[in-house]
């Protein structure tokens, strides 16, 4: 697996500057959450839309995009989340993660299979010793309405199985009625649960309404000790968009900036082409810098998307447009 | 009163049911047959032939799967289009092919007619093309004509309409989706067919055009996996031979000009495979 930095750009380069000490803001109230929420300023969401199509135009020459096609299949967490999985669903899933195209041991692994909690083991015993990783969307994924008890069960018995990461949805009802302390509790809880097992947050900036919630949200979510904060469940009509993403990495980078924390990122929902990954790798380029060119720390939430990032990099090697069914569905 | 200001028409692609510019910007300037300034053109891409046979390839089994009787009414409903828009054809026809005004009414009821002939294959050709072959045992057994699946067409770079008329519509009517790079001096007639199919309910990708430099654009077309089949009759031997060899590697279908002859069912057989099917003989 390819984890090297990759430079998407030579000049004008954003990196996060680290503090020389770290400020972890503190947070015992739901007063003093509030306060810090205040204190974050506003999102200019059209500069955001701008800035995020500007950014989408750049052109990648040819090494760089083979470059980065490779680095994209190894940041796919490939995802099915269907109602119809049934273990051999997963199985063919989990040899496709392990070894993307068969005709070709250069394609790297991609960075984890991402499944429903009760197929976890069965994914588990799949993958063996690979590399491969397993994460389960927990805390009654995708809308997040059970009661407490039972989300933290749900994560649990995820965690038990022998799921590497979990996914965890946010309250958005509590979220959007004001409730943030709530948010924050559930997310500090299911921290807890995880211990040294990654925990991703989801946002779902889809029904989040504004920038300015998606922003107070990933703060919400880097206190509650999230590894990665995630833009969406792909459930809703909504999914992740290059903008919302974009003000998740600002986020990233000015928590990074004042507690010295590097949390990672994951675009999810509605990511089919090689063409959008290649946008979001120079957003987060741009937005963050090099150190997050890595699966530890950027991820593509996808199914589709790993066969056209194959196709495209087999067309970059062949010189001629590919059949799409060169390689498995899913 | 002041003048009334000039509407100019610009020339575009026609993409999975679109008319979009071309993907890179560019567009060229294309003369009538005497050099005066008739159109700009979209000067169409690689990623333009790409984005057309991805539209094409979903467009084909939609396409396959309406009635053969159904796909004749639509390319029927082609023709009616082009009666009512004849003059405009014929004049478009007679600019860039330099013809008489009457001559070049006569190419476009030719046109006409033939599309016609085209959309009166549509529900015949398994008839003609299929059989029942005798086999030992209590089964029937049938070969019947299935499309080639995308069809890429060069077209003709003389005859403006009606060499476009008989590359394109036949493929269209046994059930394959083409795209076709059209005449890169004399395109305006075919854009304007194109934009005629859009009322006579083609399902979109069923016929993609791009316009462009032919030498640029038909080696991407020519080597694209996922076309099935490849017409080059606009193309001249020597640049035909090239682009015949590199269509070899995905094992495509390829038709070449000297066999060509629209007045035959040789158009419509060249992109179809055949498929023979088992039935038990019932009580």
């Amino acid at each position: 697996m390819s984890t090297a930095p990759l430079r998407l750009v030579t000049s004008d380069e954003r990196s996060v500057q680290l503090p020389s000490r770290t400020r972890l803001p503190v947070v015992e109230s739901e007063a003093q959450l509030r306060a810090l929420l205040a204190s974050l300023s506003g999102v200019d969401a059209v500069g955001a839309e701008a800035r995020a199509a500007k950014l989408a135009t750049r052109s990648l020459k040819k090494s760089t995009k083979l470059a980065a096609l490779d680095l994209a299949i190894s940041m796919v967490d490939l995802t099915t989340l269907e109602g119809a999985d049934t273990p051999g669903r997963i199985t063919s899933l989990c040899v496709k993660a392990i070894r993307p195209d068969p005709r070709d041991a250069n394609v790297p692994s991609v960075a984890a299979v991402c499944v429903y909690p009760d197929l976890v083991a069965h994914a588990r015993s799949v993958l063996g010793s690979s590399r491969v990783k397993v994460a389960a969307v927990a805390t009654a994924f995708p809308s997040g309405r059970a009661m407490l008890n039972v989300k933290l069960l749900d994560v649990r018995e995820a965690v038990a199985a022998g799921a590497d990461e979990i996914d965890m949805v946010i309250d958005r009802g509590a979220f959007l009625s004001g409730r943030v302390g709530q948010v924050l509790d559930e997310i500090l809880a299911v921290k807890e649960v995880c211990g040294s097992t990654h925990l991703k947050v989801i946002l779902e900036t889809g029904e989040l309404m504004t920038y300015d919630n998606v922003r107070r949200a990933s703060w919400i979510a880097m206190l509650g000790g999230a590894d990665f904060i995630k833009t969406s469940t792909g459930k809703v009509t909504v999914s992740s968009t290059l903008p919302a993403a974009l003000v998740m990495l600002e986020a990233v980078r000015d928590f990074a900036e004042t507690t010295g924390q590097l949390v990672g990122v994951k675009v999810a929902g509605g990511i089919r082409s090689a063409k959008d990954a290649l946008r979001y790798l120079v957003v987060v380029n741009e937005t963050v810098g090099a150190a997050w060119l890595t699966p530890d720390r950027f991820r593509f939430g996808a199914s589709s998307l790993l066969n056209d990032l194959l196709m495209q990099r087999l067309k970059q090697r062949r010189g001629a447009y590919v059949r799409p069914d060169e390689f498995s569905g899913d | 009163m002041s003048e009334r200001q000039e509407v100019r028409k610009t020339y575009k692609l026609l993409i999975n049911g679109a008319f979009p510019r071309s993907e890179s910007g560019r567009s060229y300037e294309v003369t009538s047959k005497k050099g005066t300034f008739l159109a700009n053109v979209a000067q169409g891409s690689r990623k333009d032939v790409r984005d057309a046979v991805v539209a094409a390839r979903s467009a084909q089994a939609k396409w396959w799967a309406q009635s053969a009787y159904n796909r004749g009414q639509v390319i029927y409903r082609l023709a009616e289009m082009a009666e009512s828009r004849r003059d405009e054809l014929a004049e478009h026809v007679a600019l860039a092919e330099g013809r008489s005004a009457k001559d070049a009414q006569t190419r476009v009821s030719r046109s006409i007619d033939r599309i016609v002939w085209y959309a009166g294959w549509t529900d015949k050709i398994a008839q003609v093309l299929g059989s029942s072959n005798p086999v030992a045992g209590p089964f029937f057994n049938f070969s019947v004509p299935v499309p080639s699946g995308v069809v890429g067409v060069v077209a003709a770079q003389d005859s403006s309409l009606e060499g476009f008329v008989n590359a394109v519509f036949a493929p269209i009517a046994v059930g394959n989706t083409v795209v076709v790079i059209a005449s890169e001096l004399r395109p305006t007639p075919s854009i304007l067919l194109g934009e005629m199919t859009a009322t006579a309910d083609f399902p979109a990708g069923v016929l993609n055009i791009v316009t462009g430099y032919t030498g640029e654009i038909a080696p991407t077309l020519a080597a694209h996996e996922d076309v099935d089949g490849l017409d080059l009759g606009g193309v001249a031997n020597g640049f035909a031979d090239e682009l015949a060899t590199s269509a070899a590697a995905s094992i495509k279908r390829v038709l070449r000009a000297h066999e060509y002859d629209a007045t035959s069912l040789r158009g419509l057989r060249a992109f179809v495979e055949t498929s023979t099917v088992w039935h038990t003989i019932g009580q």
